[in-house]
């Protein structure tokens, strides 16, 4: 297997792009990425797109070769993935197999969503497809409620708080006010977080992650070639992926995703790291309590220590670690299919210095971590500079 | 007799949780409900939860029915929903008890609309079938959620609930002795096809209507079987309202004591094809061994169905798991608001 | 997805009667059915199985912002309910107050609408639960 480093990055502005259409999102970030990577569009050999809803936010299916196409890059192969919220990294990891096998040796990687076309009600309905369509969404459960039931246990077993859950919000507001992609650049008080409206108890509005319009890509590159063409190529040193059983009513624990565990030990592993040698996260904030799990499951804290953690400001920038630069899913904005790869160029801009206001200190290694659903898909990547 | 043999193998009711006082009702209109549910002798009535209708009710009762007579649903041959309240009006409610209780397929089944005495018609097919030998079992329901129309007097009375009778052989809680009915034409409440909610003729609904029909349907099973309200234990009329139930009652010379155990109008109001079968399931849920009970059901437009019954020595071990004053005290009162909500009187709902 | 009528038909058993599968190698018992035994695989061998219809609420929301088709029954309570069996099913909890209902608490299955197409389409019904006497 080679080694594969990514060689330039790029992202739309998340938000509620009124102003742009799918596939101005698409040239948005593509334009960025290939400007950053310095390279020509001809030297590309393939594109990867990670997007999971079109056809019911939009009615447009075919994403491979929309993305292609619009990118300027036919004839080439051009291929659409779907997992969910983890569509974005699925596709990621599909570019880094393809270079790594030896098939191709530059690829694109695209992850996009455009949400707000649709009224929320329609946009709900079209996310719960992430769940077990037939013994969830057909029960009457939205995915906050999903999440709410994972909330409610961890309460009981570890004694976690609405306020820990709150301040994760809180945190993340205060790093997306540092991103000028942000959906979010406001900060909230506890306050604010805590007296917002129930959507499904525990969980409240700022617990949610928002509904987004975006587009994320990154070019991947064969190491050694990137060496040559590129002054900071930033090398995938971990990409793995695992997957649990659809509806969550059947998985054993409600307190953990068995799917983040899994693919975050493969990723250790891979990288030879352990979770102290990571500097910055970006972990899968869909919910508030989808993080507290995150940091646990990923190994970042124990077992039903996060929310205290969260609580001491141990995830805050610079400290013991940055969690969601970025701003997260809460702040920087959910685009569902490209989330995973806006998590990775955030990765690569924190590893080559780029993050701006929001910079960790003496970032070494880099991590981002994708779910799918309430945790069927879950994909873990690390990063450091090649 | 019918044959000696076929009777009650196994009953059920079931009464909603939620329940709209007079007074509530009242309210809405600037009307003193208290003094309507009175005159009325309605106080309160059971009203269907929001995901609640008569086929949901319908398979509460019969699950109870069915568990209660330790009966195999495989063994049920034929299935008949008495409602006025069909969640479709086209498209049988029966299909649904027969499948929600884990019937074979080996049944036939059919919906019977006749008002209020819809699910008693269906008791009366059964017994047929039964004492034919086409049927081992046959399961009759009465089940409605009714409607009354905002700010008529059957606003105060219209209610939610329903009653399973499985009719057979072989070891009945109870014989049925004899069933005889009388019918006339006679147009005193109805509900065209389309209309959201039934009319009725007022006053005209007692006298030529109920009154009239009940007393001789009940006169000549009395006078067929050679009884007078003497020989029985407990006797149940249909309860369109508090009132109507007691004066026909003692007009036939029985008793308020007889009357008692079946009166649960009341207390959840008029439940329509499930009235006197709810009335019934009271009754069964503390009649003795020996006991004799007289039911006569009502439907408008009009006829009545009458029942000369003997509980036998099989009661103790087949009663109703879940007892209808159980359901009826194990309640939670309603506001009007939430009620129209229920019942999908907010147009725009469904 | 709604109209998807066919769906509603097949999964009548299942909706109605909570109707699983056991697998006759492992004995595990599972709902909704499932075709391979993820213990046994080939080994296995799945049969239909009625689940038990009572249990304890595993977790439990009060959901105020409502799926498409239920907004109008807001707020209502859904919860993972955890049968005797060990098996763990998701759905409405019916008729208690929402104070009545913590983890832990004794459920069993009810017959209830579960959603309506509109005034003219299909009505599905299926299992909820309700707090135990």
């Amino acid at each position: 297997m080679r080694s594969v480093s990514v060689i330039g990055v790029g992202m739309s502005k998340f938000g509620e792009r009124w102003d742009a259409s799918f596939r101005q999102l698409v040239a948005e970030a593509g334009i960025m990425a290939l400007k950053d990577s310095k390279i020509d569009g001809s030297a590309i050999q393939a594109v990867f797109g990670g997007c999971m809803a079109s056809g019911r936010f939009l009615g447009q299916e075919h994403i491979g070769a929309l993305i292609v196409d619009q990118l300027g890059l036919n004839p080439i192969a051009s291929t659409r993935l779907e997992a969910a919220c983890a569509s974005g990294s699925v596709a990621f990891r599909s570019g880094i197999m393809a270079v790594a096998s030896g098939m191709y040796d530059m690829v694109a990687v695209g992850g996009v969503e455009k949400m707000t076309e649709v009224s929320v009600e329609d946009a709900a309905t079209a996310l719960g497809g992430a769940g077990d369509q037939e013994w969830e969404l057909f029960q009457g459960a939205t995915f906050p409620a999903l999440y709410a039931l994972m909330a409610r246990r961890h309460m009981k077993e570890y004694g976690t708080t609405e306020e820990q859950m709150a301040l994760c919000a809180v945190k993340n507001h205060e790093n997306g006010s540092k991103n000028p992609y942000a959906q979010y650049q406001n900060k909230i008080t506890l306050e604010t977080a805590m007296n917002s409206a129930v959507i499904a108890s525990p969980l409240k509005l700022f617990d949610c992650s928002p509904i987004s319009d975006g587009a994320a890509v990154a070019i991947l590159c064969e190491t050694s070639k990137a060496k040559k063409i590129c002054e900071q190529p930033i090398e995938i040193i971990a990409s793995a992926q695992a997957s649990d059983t659809l509806a969550l009513a059947q998985r054993k624990s409600l307190t953990e995703l068995n799917a983040t565990k899994v693919a975050a030990k493969q990723a250790f592993e891979q990288a030879k790291l352990k979770p102290k040698d990571i500097q910055t996260a970006e972990v899968h904030d869909c919910f508030t309590i989808a993080e507290i799990m995150a940091v646990e499951d990923l190994g970042f804290f124990e077992k039903g220590k996060a929310g205290k953690a969260i609580e001491a400001g141990e995830t805050k920038l610079n400290s013991a670690i940055s969690v969601n630069t970025s701003g997260g899913l809460k702040a920087c904005g959910h685009p569902v299919g490209a989330t995973g790869v806006k998590q990775i160029v955030e990765a690569v801009w924190q590893l080559r210095g780029q993050g701006g206001q929001r910079q960790a200190n003496g970032v070494e290694h880099a991590l981002t971590h994708n779910v799918g659903g309430s945790g069927a898909t879950a994909t873990v990547h690390i990063f450091k500079r090649a | 007799m019918v044959n000696g043999k076929v009777g009650i193998v196994g009953y059920g009711a079931y009464v909603p949780r939620y329940r709209i006082t007079a007074e509530e009702i009242g309210k809405v209109w600037n009307k003193d409900g208290k003094r309507t549910g009175a005159s009325l002798g309605v106080s309160e009535k059971a009203v269907a939860a929001w995901d609640e209708d008569s086929a949901t009710i319908a398979v509460q009762a019969s699950r109870t029915a069915i568990e209660s007579g330790r009966i195999n649903p495989n063994d049920i041959g034929a299935i008949f929903i008495g409602s006025e309240s069909k969640p479709y009006a086209v498209k049988p409610t029966a299909t649904i008890v027969a499948e929600a209780c884990g019937c074979s397929g080996n049944l036939t089944a059919a919906d019977f609309e006749f008002a209020c005495k819809a699910g008693t018609a269906g008791i009366q097919a059964c017994i047929g079938m039964v004492a034919s030998g086409m049927i081992k079992v046959g399961l009759a329901v009465g089940s409605d959620t009714a409607q009354g129309r905002p700010n008529d007097a059957l606003e105060f009375t219209a209610a939610s609930g329903g009653a399973a009778m499985l009719i057979g052989e072989g070891e009945p809680l109870a014989l049925i002795n004899q069933t005889l009915s009388y019918t006339t034409d006679t147009p005193d409440f109805w509900r065209r096809q389309h209309a959201e909610f039934p009319t009725h003729a007022g006053r005209f609904t007692g006298e030529p209507a109920y009154f009239k029909h009940v007393s001789t349907a009940s006169k000549r099973l009395m006078e067929k079987v050679g009884t007078t309200a003497k020989d029985y234990t407990h006797a149940v009329f249909h309860q369109p309202n508090g009132k109507f139930p007691v004066k026909v009652g003692m007009d036939l010379g029985f008793d308020k004591k007889q009357l008692e155990a079946g009166l649960v109008t009341p207390l959840i109001g008029n439940t329509y094809s499930g009235a006197s079968m709810v009335g019934l399931a009271a009754v069964l849920d503390v009649a003795k061994e020996g006991d004799r009970i007289f039911v006569c059901s009502y439907g408008s437009g009009a006829g009545s169905d009458a029942f000369d019954i003997t509980v036998t020595k099989y009661i103790e071990g087949k009663r109703a798991k879940t007892p209808v004053r159980r359901m009826i005290e194990d309640k939670e009162y309603v506001s009007y608001a939430t009620y129209a909500k229920f019942r999908k009187k907010i147009k725009d709902l469904e | 997805m709604r109209d998807a009528l066919p769906l509603v038909w097949r999964e009548i058993p299942e909706r109605y009667n909570l109707i699983g599968s056991t697998c006759e190698n492992c004995k595990q018992e599972f709902f909704p059915q499932r075709l391979i035994c993820p213990n046994c695989r080939r080994k296995g061998n799945l049969v239909p199985k009625k689940m038990p219809d009572e249990g304890k609420i595993f977790s439990f929301t009060q959901v105020h912002s409502g799926a498409k088709g239920f907004e109008n029954e807001t707020p209502y309570t859904l919860a993972i309910v955890e049968m005797p069996n060990g098996v763990r099913v998701l759905g409405h909890i019916v008729d208690a107050q929402p104070e009545k209902i913590e983890i832990g608490t004794k459920v069993k299955a009810v017959f209830r609408r579960i959603f309506a197409e509109g005034e003219e389409g299909i009505i599905a019904y299926g299992f909820k639960f309700k707090v135990a006497d």
